[in-house]
């Protein structure tokens, strides 16, 4: 048995809020830079020198990527033999939303109710996934999401007949649909199979899989490849101005699911693809 | 095309851009998104005055984030422009003449852009950071309550911005994603 205490989770998830909305993953920052030299309109090279430039000024002058340093989402994975001493474990990751985003300088973007639309004014609620697993570890990813390209992502409950063809089509059609609103270039994650929740969240959860990490069902890769092309040669480009630079991935996770159906679940992203791990 | 221009933004000005045209603005602009645009909204129907100076005026759909002691501004770059579609006709038609965000717009939109010899600039989405950095003064002047969503008077230098729609209704959105498209 190991013992956590809340204090120590409240630092580590208030750091992560302020390293993730400061600094990419080197795979995505290398996604980024190598894509100028492939792009062929001159306004999305100009565009993918700008994103650059960005990343190096958040970097210098500690601003966030992006001023919608979106909604906190976390992964959090614990082990069978952790146990938390003082606190619920929720209200911790929820304190260090609140530390995080105000000492940080970040953008509160919540509001305490869809309707009456209040701000929270620290940014929490955060949306926590939580998992069993074996071991004695506490595993927290936050991937902090913007809504500009939340709100362009879609769910579509497939017949079994429509097939990867229908998956294909399905993943091209929420990217047409959203083009420049979602501040491409985009990463896609996509979720197929399981229901209608578990394909969103899956969705969501390949957006924080490392672009060098590779599925190992031959048919998940080969769909991965295809995809990223069929969608660079949408043209929708950098800003969506035209270009051949629309997606720099798409990560695809997959599920069992039921013999009558096919959940394909599209969480987009945009360039500003933020994600970080700590383990505890 | 480049064009370097200073706001107020009037029909001469924004007749004189295109579509695809590169545009350096300098001036003071607004920033107003959703709950700014709502209350707008709710003062023209109960017959009130706008809080801003709508004449010729440049709105940036944009949030900031907190600046830092002793900065203007936070990163501070577009919004969907999409979610003010319900409201930018209106404003159009009673005088303002230039919006910047990021993303399409309807065809109410493009009409009331069309009929009022008006302009859409998309600034580039997600370089919040860099476009800071062309912010030299913010100040909020209503809705105070609303935090990031409040009105703010902004005095911008060289802001960077591209012409998507012009004010003959040309979308560079349609235009220039044709021009790069393989069909599968």
């Amino acid at each position: 048995m190991k013992n956590i205490k809340t204090a120590d989770i409240v630092n580590i998830v208030s750091e992560m809020c302020i390293q993730a909305n400061h600094y990419l993953s080197d795979d995505m920052n290398s996604r980024l830079k190598n894509s100028v030299n492939t792009e062929k309109s001159e306004l999305g090279r100009k565009i993918l020198n700008q994103l650059q430039e960005n990343l190096e000024i958040a970097d210098k002058e500690q601003n966030p990527i992006c001023q919608d340093t979106g909604m906190a989402v976390f992964f959090v994975e614990i082990g069978q033999e952790v146990h938390i001493d003082d606190g619920l474990l929720t209200d911790a990751i929820n304190e260090g939303v609140r530390k995080g985003y105000t000492e940080g300088y970040l953008r509160k973007s919540v509001v305490s109710d869809p309707i009456e639309r209040i701000n929270t004014k620290d940014n929490t609620p955060a949306v926590i996934h939580y998992d069993y697993v074996a071991g004695d570890k506490l595993k927290i990813t936050l991937a902090p999401k913007g809504f500009g390209s939340e709100n362009m992502s879609r769910v579509f409950m497939l017949k079994p007949a429509d097939g990867i063809e229908g998956v294909k089509e399905a993943i091209l059609t929420a990217v047409k649909d959203a083009g420049p609103n979602a501040c491409p270039p985009m990463v896609v994650g996509v979720g197929i199979g399981g229901t209608f929740e578990k394909s969103a969240l899956m969705a969501k959860q390949a957006l924080t899989r490392s672009f060098d990490d590779r599925p190992s069902t031959p048919w998940v890769k080969d769909l991965e490849d295809e995809m990223l092309e069929k969608i660079n040669n949408l043209g929708i480009g950098p800003g969506g101005l035209g270009g051949t630079t629309t997606a720099l991935a798409v990560n695809i996770n997959t599920y069992a699911t039921h013999i009558a159906g096919l959940p394909v679940a599209i969480n987009i992203c945009c360039h500003v693809n933020r994600h970080i791990t700590r383990e505890i | 095309m480049e064009h370097k221009i200073q706001t107020p933004i009037t029909s001469e000005i924004a007749t004189s851009l295109h579509s695809g045209d590169y545009v350096y603005i300098t001036g003071e602009i607004y920033v107003a998104r959703d709950a700014a645009h709502k209350r707008m909204k709710e003062a023209l129907d109960k017959g009130e005055e706008l809080p801003i100076s709508i004449e010729n005026s440049t709105i940036y759909y944009m949030g900031p984030s907190p600046a830092r002691e002793g900065r203007p501004i936070g990163s501070a770059g577009p919004t969907t422009a999409s979610r003010m579609d319900k409201y930018a006709p209106q404003l159009l038609d009673l005088g303002m003449k230039a919006m910047i965000g990021k993303g399409k717009r309807n065809p109410d939109v493009v009409d009331a852009i069309v009929r009022n010899k008006a302009v859409y600039f998309a600034a580039v989405g997600g370089a919040g950071a860099l476009l800071s950095k062309c912010i030299k003064s913010s100040k909020v002047i209503c809705y105070e309550d609303l935090g990031a969503e409040a009105i703010r008077k902004l005095y911008v230098e060289d802001f960077p911005v591209i012409v998507v729609i012009d004010s003959d209704g040309n979308n560079l959105y349609e235009t220039a994603i044709k021009e790069f498209q393989i069909l599968n």
